[in-house]
């Protein structure tokens, strides 16, 4: 085992590039559930984010349009989600599930319809790398950053966007209301429901654009259940990262690490000992594990989140 | 010879307002009418209608008839957005404001007046300038979840003046306030009439009335029981208005018939939910056939006091002796054994099973043994005569058994948790905030059989926040504050103003 393979510059590369969806999940949670709502259906935005990515981007031989189309079935599926959470003020965790699975059949289905016997297409058009030419030559900075997919760049630009929206804007003020206490924000004349439906659509929205990125900018093709529990992952990364999106990029980081080391210890060794890879790759799981549990550092979640909101007297 | 006489404006005309949830007609054709310049008390038992009356003229709820005038003009108010637009501000009981923003934040939502971009610093100025000119005390850029609950009403005041609000409705403000509290809430209230503002102040605390407001509407279960200028009438006017007949006089109290302690607390400390230190050397005795009060503003430790007699918070050092064993490490099971009864003090969540029926909660915590149950399974004919006989015992109504616990109204819902805790003949009774939310008759009811069961020489450690509930049943009485014991004073020498300043943590002044 070397240093290398610990902190090297493709770890570092790796690390971004694994990190990218899962903190995309993690934004979309953390607009959400700072409204109140709890949407674990972020997993089936992706999911579908990445389907629906293929073939537009395949019909159309525009990976815009495949991009556009991505993140519009990501909110169509959120905009279930929200009309189930808040207009009929279902259990959000069973409609999350249903979803989820809804998700799942859908675009398994449909690939086998479309797709089943060749595969998705070779000549798919693919979200393309950054190259930053500057970069070139500069140690280190330029084989970890110099290439990284426009999606990992994007990513990071809505982190700094939410972070500022959320704490520093007249919106991510109104927005944090409604998820603390949603009456008082009613009473002062906020709209709960329409924030908590915006909250919904972008939360979708920003799912999918993690899953456009696992299928058009890292797979280049769509295979079933291709998200694997990303979106999950992105979930825990925002609790872990306690509800802020500067902290929730944080925690994505270090899972994406734990699955950069799992490929890069690939067969090294301590002495003589192997180190276990396998293993090691379930070490973004157990700290998700741990996360939820509350063992690393005490996080709050939003007083509102997961509660059903219904306005008193109208009903 | 000519005079102009200023017309007289009215500013608030609600007629004949009605209300229907469901079945239940809430307001049959109520009619308020408020001035302008004046203090007016919106006055009634709880469930006489005054919280819905005003949530309609606020527009959380859409009456079913009957018509609102403001300042002579026909207002349809379908929403807070449009009550606040026409002037209207509500300072509401449990209060609307969100914890972990700061005061200017809270004061400003929804009204920011800013770009899309905040600016915390210009936030707290503008709340600054409003203080000022209403004299209201109140760090902007604190944050609420940080202050005192007198402080977090002055932010209430405040978001309502940040709207330009012309008239002010204080939905029960003094509930969780101290002594002292109420005095300042008292003076703000009074600057505000002073600067032009109308006031509504909800109550059913006669004392209130007669300190700070200037004419009373008085309902009656949806009806109006009478309108009357304060200085033109009594409290005992008021009172019988209120409640449709004479009050009976709580029994005075006989001297202390048995002896000995019951419960004995010494050196106890424990830890809140959040583990700050709730309790800190607390001594304390009950003895048999006395009531000990326990004064004190809500959160000073006096829940978790009561909750480590019952085992249901574990105590971190000290001891807690009844019957002559320490029972500070035993399980509720096992201390209530020993006869302690237990009265909590919010009854929907930790007194009852809302979804049970009345005979089920009877037995809570006594199904397990004959004759209740025999191995382990119920038995439905023991559970419904003991049931029928508590019920009636106990009057509960409607006297029916099988009814379920949450269709029945607070008095009642108490009235089964009465009588399931006092029917084993308890040695000592922990009882917490017994009458929170109860109207007259049902808190005259619950003090009676409290009395009783110190007449039958039974301890009673009684926690309690209202200072008259208190008063009016111990015979010595212990005030907490801060997680301390600051004084235990018999009852005869806890005057209010001793007890407020105990309460607000000035033993000095109080025992000077």
């Amino acid at each position: 085992m070397t240093l290398e393979m610990l902190i090297g510059a493709s770890v570092f590369a790796a690390t971004l590039r694994l990190a990218a969806p899962i903190a995309l999940a993690a934004l979309g949670g953390v607009t959400t559930e700072r409204s109140g709502v709890t949407n674990i259906a972020l997993e089936g935005s992706m999911l579908v984010g990445c389907f629906f990515g293929v073939v537009a981007a395949d019909r159309a031989h525009n990976v815009w349009i495949g991009l556009a189309i991505a993140i519009l079935a990501g909110v169509l599926l959120a905009g279930l989600h929200a009309y189930a959470a808040i207009a009929l003020r279902a259990d959000q965790i069973v409609s999350g599930m249903a979803l989820n699975i809804l998700a799942l059949g859908l675009t398994t289905y449909l690939d086998y319809q479309m797709y089943g016997t060749t595969g998705t297409p070779a000549d798919l058009p693919v979200l393309p790398d950054v190259q930053l030419g500057f970069l070139k030559g500069v140690p280190y900075v330029g084989d970890a950053i110099g290439s990284q997919n426009l999606m990992v760049w994007t990513m990071g630009v809505l982190v700094v966007l939410l972070q500022l929206s959320l704490f520093r804007t007249v919106a991510g003020l109104r927005l944090r209301a409604v998820g603390e206490h949603p009456r008082a924000a009613e009473t002062v004349g906020i709209d709960v429901r329409r924030i908590r439906y915006a909250a919904v659509l972008a939360s979708g929205a920003l799912a999918a654009l993690g899953g456009a990125y696992l299928s058009l900018g890292v797979a280049h093709s769509f295979t079933d259940g291709m998200t694997g529990g990303r979106g999950f992952i992105g979930l825990a990364a925002m609790i872990f990262g306690r509800w802020t999106p500067v902290g929730a990029l944080a925690a994505s980081l270090i899972f994406g690490y734990g699955n950069a080391l799992s490929t890069s210890l690939q067969g090294a060794s301590i002495g003589d000992v192997k180190v276990p890879v396998q293993l090691l790759g379930t070490l973004p799981y157990i700290l998700t594990i741990l996360a939820v549990a509350g063992f690393v550092g005490r996080s709050r979640p939003p007083a509102a989140d997961g509660l059903p909101y219904e306005t008193e007297g109208h009903a | 010879m000519t005079s102009t006489v200023a017309p007289h404006v009215e500013l608030v005309e609600m007629r004949g307002i009605v209300k229907r949830f469901g079945d239940f007609t809430a307001l049959h054709g109520v009619d308020l009418v408020v001035a302008e310049h004046e203090i007016h008390a919106l006055l009634g038992e709880n469930g006489a209608g005054k919280s819905t009356l005003m949530n309609i003229l606020y527009g959380l709820y859409r009456p079913d008839g009957g018509t609102i005038r403001l300042a002579g003009q026909d207002a349809a108010i379908h929403s807070p957005r449009d009550a606040i637009a026409r002037g209207i501000g509500m300072i509401h009981q449990h209060f609307m404001l969100i914890p972990p923003l700061t005061v200017a934040e809270n004061v400003v939502l929804g009204d920011e007046r800013s770009g899309p971009v905040l600016s915390r610093h210009a936030l707290a100025a503008r709340v600054r300038e409003l203080e000022e000119r209403f004299h209201i005390g109140v760090d902007p850029d604190a944050k609420v979840e940080d202050l005192p609950l007198g402080l977090q009403q002055r932010v209430e005041i405040l978001k309502v003046l940040y709207r330009g609000s012309e008239l002010l409705i204080f939905d029960e403000p003094t509930a969780v306030l101290t002594p002292q509290e109420v005095d300042e809430l008292f003076t703000i209230v009074r600057t505000l009439r002073d600067e032009g503002k109308v006031v509504i102040f909800i109550t059913h605390k006669l004392r209130e009335v007669f300190a700070v407001t200037d004419r009373i509407t008085v309902l009656r279960a949806g009806r109006n029981a009478g309108e009357l200028v304060t200085k033109a009438t009594s409290p005992s006017e008021i009172a019988r208005l209120m409640v449709g007949r004479e009050l009976r006089q709580v029994q005075a109290r006989t001297p202390v018939t048995a002896s000995g302690a019951v419960l004995e607390i010494r050196g106890l400390e424990a830890r809140s939910d959040r583990g700050a230190t709730a309790l800190q050397g607390i001594d304390l005795t009950v003895n048999a056939g006395e009531i000990l009060g326990v004064a004190g503003v809500g959160g000073n430790g006096q829940s978790e006091l009561a909750e480590c007699v019952l085992g249901l918070r574990e105590p971190t050092a000290g001891s807690i002796v009844i019957g002559g064993a320490d029972i500070a490490h035993d399980d509720p099971k096992r201390t209530r054994e020993r006869g302690v009864a237990y009265v909590p003090e919010d009854r929907r969540t930790e007194g009852l099973v809302l979804a049970f029926t009345v005979a089920d909660n009877f037995i809570l915590g006594k199904q397990d043994r004959p004759p209740f149950s025999t191995r382990g399974v119920l038995d439905d004919d023991a559970i419904r005569t003991n049931g029928d006989r508590l019920a009636k015992e106990f009057d509960v109504r409607p006297p029916n058994a099988r009814a379920i616990v949450a269709n029945l109204s607070g008095g009642n819902q108490q009235k089964v948790v009465l009588g399931r805790e006092l029917s084993e003949r308890p040695t000592l009774i922990v009882v917490s905030q017994p009458t929170r939310g109860l109207d007259i008759g049902s808190t005259e009811y619950v003090w009676e059989r409290l009395l009783e069961q110190r007449a039958r020489g039974c301890g009673v450690l009684l926690v309690s926040s209202e200072l008259d509930e208190i008063r009016a049943l111990s015979d010595r009485i212990a005030v907490m504050f801060e997680g301390r014991l600051v004084a235990t004073l018999a009852a005869a020498d806890a005057t209010e103003e001793r007890l407020g300043l105990l309460m607000a943590g000035h033993a000095e002044a109080a025992l000077a």
